[in-house]
């Protein structure tokens, strides 16, 4: 925990929880968070009711996760753990958050198993799949609606879109072919790595 | 139980392309579980993602059920494991680095340019689940008012896609 200081500006609260508090408060999350916006979820329970972090750590920390492969759920959960109660925290914020889930869909499984094939399951299924398109086309639109801000975003979608569905490049290829295109496009400007040399200076030795 | 090493594989490296959230491996999922290792039909696959959006927690907890299917238990936990491990002790090791990172010109250019890029294998990953599943106009105008519903109000989406449940039981039956 000696690191903690270093990672946070902002002072955390006095009384951090315990890990069984942090346990349990993922957990609940977990359990309760249906149908996703489980970042809604996290940051009802850490800075709205425990207030254990505010809404500035809080959207640090999503800036982390977003940019990180994995899930926003679990990649919260282990950031948010580790700052209440180092690598313990962590870890047990990750399994409360797993957890219920978990068991939920391996029973799902099971079920699906023996009775997938019925025709009513069948059938309801088509709907509950038609649904879900709904919904997460829903939920991407409204990302996609804050986050495209000029020419260069809707073209890098676009980009990601045709390398996947149009060309079939696959997924990987074109994350890194595309990805790279965007963080070069995006690239630190002339003056401000000027501006910034002694701040990168002193970060590269930093690191060592 | 011989299918272990192929599901850790096969959701180790899936997690790798969760930038953005899981629609993003999708197409990549469908490849390798339909296409490549037969563990489900591609049917059977577009059931078992729309299921796992109802579920509580991280939405890509599927691969629990994919895993289920092809090794039992073991297999549930293997496929969980393989898939939430690794990205999780990168996380957590660049959670750590962060404040060193802060002062990093490219950290805000590498945000900056994989947010559109999250979006667009999103989009991507929603229109290959949606090749599958809207095969005729009830399911199409299904979706189109659940996405309406997801944009005009607040109802929880798991209510949603029960309302699916029984729409599709009625109609496709």
């Amino acid at each position: 925990m000696a690191t903690s200081a270093a990672q946070t500006e902002r002072e955390l609260p006095a009384v951090l929880p315990s890990v069984t508090e942090v346990f349990l408060t993922f957990l609940v999350i977990g359990a309760t968070s249906f149908g996703g916006g489980v970042v809604a979820y996290l940051r009802s329970a850490l800075v709205a009711k425990k207030k254990w972090m505010d809404d500035v750590q809080f959207l640090e920390l999503m800036s982390i996760s977003n940019t990180l492969p994995g899930l926003n759920a679990t990649n919260m959960s282990i950031l948010a753990g580790d700052r209440l109660r180092g690598s313990v925290g962590s870890l047990a914020a990750m399994i409360g958050m797993c957890l219920p889930g978990f068991i939920f869909m391996t029973v799902a499984g099971i079920l699906y198993g023996q009775h997938g094939d019925r025709p009513l399951v069948g059938a309801m299924l088509k709907g509950v799949a038609a649904a879900a398109v709904g919904l997460i086309a829903g939920t991407w639109y409204q990302i996609g609606k804050k986050t495209v801000k000029g020419f260069y975003d809707a073209f890098f979608i676009l980009a990601a879109v045709l390398g996947v569905n149009h060309f079939k490049l696959g997924v990987p290829v074109t994350l890194l072919g595309v990805g790279a295109l965007a963080i070069f496009a995006n690239r630190p400007h002339k003056e401000r790595v000027e501006g910034k040399k002694e701040e990168v200076a002193e970060w590269i030795s930093s690191l060592r | 139980m011989d299918q272990l090493p192929a599901l850790a594989k096969v959701f180790g490296y899936l997690s790798l392309l969760t930038v953005g959230g899981g629609m993003a491996a999708f197409p990549e999922l469908k490849t390798l579980v339909v296409g490549v290792h037969h563990w489900l039909t591609d049917t059977q696959l577009i059931h078992v993602y729309s299921v796992g959006q109802m579920a509580p927690g991280p939405n890509m907890m599927m691969v629990a059920a994919v895993g289920v299917k092809v090794a039992g238990l073991a297999g549930a936990a293997v496929a969980a494991l393989a898939f939430f491990v690794p990205t999780g002790v990168l996380t957590f090791a660049i959670g750590r680095l962060w404040k060193r990172l802060g002062h990093w010109p490219w950290r805000t250019s590498i945000q900056q340019g994989l947010a559109p890029v999250a979006i667009g294998l999103a989009v991507a990953g929603t229109i290959s689940l949606g090749h599958g599943a809207i095969t005729n106009w009830v399911a199409l105008a299904l979706a189109v008012a659940v996405f309406a519903a997801t944009l005009r109000t607040k109802i929880n989406p798991a209510l949603l896609i029960l309302c699916g449940a029984v729409v599709g039981g009625i109609a496709f039956r």
